[in-house]
């Protein structure tokens, strides 16, 4: 054995070890781990800014706005995950010229991580969700949709596990029922579970057995609405033990500020959803630092 | 001896490392929420724009060459039972469905319903274009001819006389007197007939949609066109020179 070698060696170890995030750069600042959760719902098809004439929205949105505003936190947190909470389809004749090829491929260049799949997804059917699936790099996750017995068999996952900066992230998609909103035509034989007994079941999952230090729900049941039996995101909240934040989407719903809710556990949940048309970017930071306080009662949220 | 006593503090400092980052590695403690809006201060990233150019030039170039002129702006709110573009959409329907019906299945088509919230726009006053129509009709929806009972139609009236808003007909004609009940209702010009079956022009939504939607509960027969209801609108827009449609007494409550 040569000494020098072995340094070498040794040193190489230390290095890949640096790079996987457990170096001595992460260690000196001995207690914070900060992760960036960014989203979007229902861009709805939207590629370009609106023009300066509309009434509502003008001079906002734009695909490659939005590019450089991620680019910019990117830079700023390399630690940045970005998700889409559904509704990417439909709005805009760029959806029904070329089926969402261009949406699924600009998400890819923007590095979206992953998305939930909402009702108007299923607008060209099962089959015309498969026919861009190989445009897209990021995962498609739903773990209340069960796609068996349809093309989409395969191509869905119900939750992926993220290991940012030594930090994991659980995340699983929660979709809508489909009856009433989507032609059976277009959903075929897709099933909707229970969005609450899946969503528990999820978290559960990566809580307990994938020991995850942050769940996140990327949900497509819609805020809240007046009929309480209706599955929304602030009753998900209210039910669940161990999901950290509900990304939303469905009923383009502007909120000033995301809303905290207290789950079954008395801890505090986020639910946000930032309208639509890709007019605003939703950004949540997380912050660890070396205790390992689990509950996140003596968490302080500003918002 | 040298380089054995140098090894073991190498490893030594390493196992350091990744006790210390293990440790490190704790619970949440902060948590920061807001919204970015997007707007013009965010430069746009160009190798994006650039990619999204030839897309854009191809749907400029098929939406936006004028096909009619519209005189009067067609409204959703003109009207209280019945809308200039609610009532431009089923004639539409009805004018473009008809003549496809009767070569297809040799018979005649008796109205026509829609919904109204499958007609996402209204249409400004001015040139009209492809562009129009896809703002109107966003959705790959097409037409369906139904086949009804007389009982299935007389529900659908129900279902129409009652709904919060004012889903468009063609063919039809319903009064309802001052307190909301059915006054008279014909079609085709005759009176309704509960005894015969009737053909019914509409939207595959509203056929596939299931119960939960309201309108069809009990469908005899179906027969898809496989004709877009966006194409019957720029077909339309095509074949004539201005585009015009008004509030009428196709739907009216008496007062």
């Amino acid at each position: 054995m040569k000494r020098r070698d072995f340094l070498t060696n040794t040193a190489a170890t230390s290095a890949l070890i640096s790079l996987g995030g457990l170096g001595l750069n992460s260690c000196s600042s001995l207690n914070s781990k900060h992760i960036t959760i960014l989203h979007t719902n229902d861009v709805h098809s939207h590629i370009d800014p609106f023009p300066s004439s509309h009434s509502s929205y003008a001079n906002l949105g734009g695909v490659a706005r939005r590019a450089t505003l991620v680019d910019n936190i990117r830079n700023e947190n390399p630690n940045t995950l970005l998700f889409d909470a559904g509704d990417i389809f439909q709005g805009t004749p760029y959806f029904n010229f070329y089926g969402g090829e261009l949406e699924f491929k600009l998400m890819s260049k923007l590095n979206y991580d992953a998305a939930t799949i909402g009702n108007h997804d299923f607008d060209n059917g099962v089959d015309g969700l498969l026919a861009q699936i190989p445009h897209a790099k990021f995962e498609l996750l739903s773990a209340n949709y069960d796609f068996t017995n349809t093309v989409m068999e395969g191509f869905v996952k119900p939750y992926k596990i993220y290991a940012v900066d030594g930090i994991k992230i659980g995340v699983y998609g929660i979709g809508i029922a489909l009856d009433g909103l989507v032609t059976k035509r277009l959903y075929k034989e897709t099933k909707y579970l229970n969005p609450f007994e899946i969503a528990l079941d999820m978290e559960r999952k990566l809580k307990e057995e994938e020991n995850c230090d942050l769940i996140v729900c990327l949900s497509h049941l819609g805020y809240d609405y007046d009929r309480p039996e209706r599955p929304s995101d602030t009753k998900l909240a209210q039910s669940t033990h161990y999901t950290n934040l509900i990304i939303g989407g469905h009923t383009h719903t502007f909120l000033d500020k995301p809303d905290v809710r207290i789950n079954k556990n008395g801890d505090s949940v986020l639910v946000n959803q930032v309208g639509a048309f890709g007019i605003n970017l939703g950004r949540i930071d997380f912050y660890f630092d070396g205790q390992k306080n689990t509950s996140a009662n003596g968490v302080s949220i500003s918002v | 001896m040298n380089y054995l006593k140098l090894k073991q503090i190498v490893v030594f400092i390493t196992f350091c490392f990744l006790l210390s980052c293990n440790q490190e590695k704790g619970g949440l403690s902060k948590v920061a929420g807001k919204q970015i809006k997007i707007d013009t201060s965010f430069k746009a990233v160009d190798s994006i724009e650039n990619f999204v150019a030839p897309f854009k030039n191809r749907i400029d170039e098929v939406l936006d060459s004028t096909l009619a002129y519209v005189p009067n702006s067609l409204l959703l709110d003109d009207g209280n039972r019945n809308t200039s573009m609610g009532n431009l959409m089923a004639d539409i329907v009805f004018q473009e469905t008809h003549p496809i019906f009767k070569s297809k299945m040799d018979k005649e088509l008796d109205f026509v319903v829609l919904n109204r919230g499958g007609i996402r726009s209204i249409i400004s006053k001015g040139n009209v274009t492809a562009r129009n129509a896809y703002e109107v009709m966003p959705f790959e929806n097409y037409i369906s001819v139904v086949e009804l009972s007389g009982t299935a139609v007389r529900e659908l009236i129900t279902f129409l006389s009652t709904a919060d808003r004012a889903h468009p007909i063609s063919g039809l004609q319903i009064v309802l007197d001052k307190k909301g009940a059915l006054e008279s209702v014909t079609i085709q010009g005759s009176p309704f007939d509960e005894t015969r079956n009737y053909y019914v022009a509409t939207s595959d939504y509203l056929v596939q949609g299931g119960p939960s939607i309201g309108f069809f509960n009990d469908i005899i027969s179906t027969t898809d066109t496989g004709y877009l209801l966006r194409n019957a609108i720029i077909d339309h827009f095509k074949k004539v020179d201005s585009v015009k449609a008004e509030v009428d007494d196709r739907f009216i409550q008496l007062d």
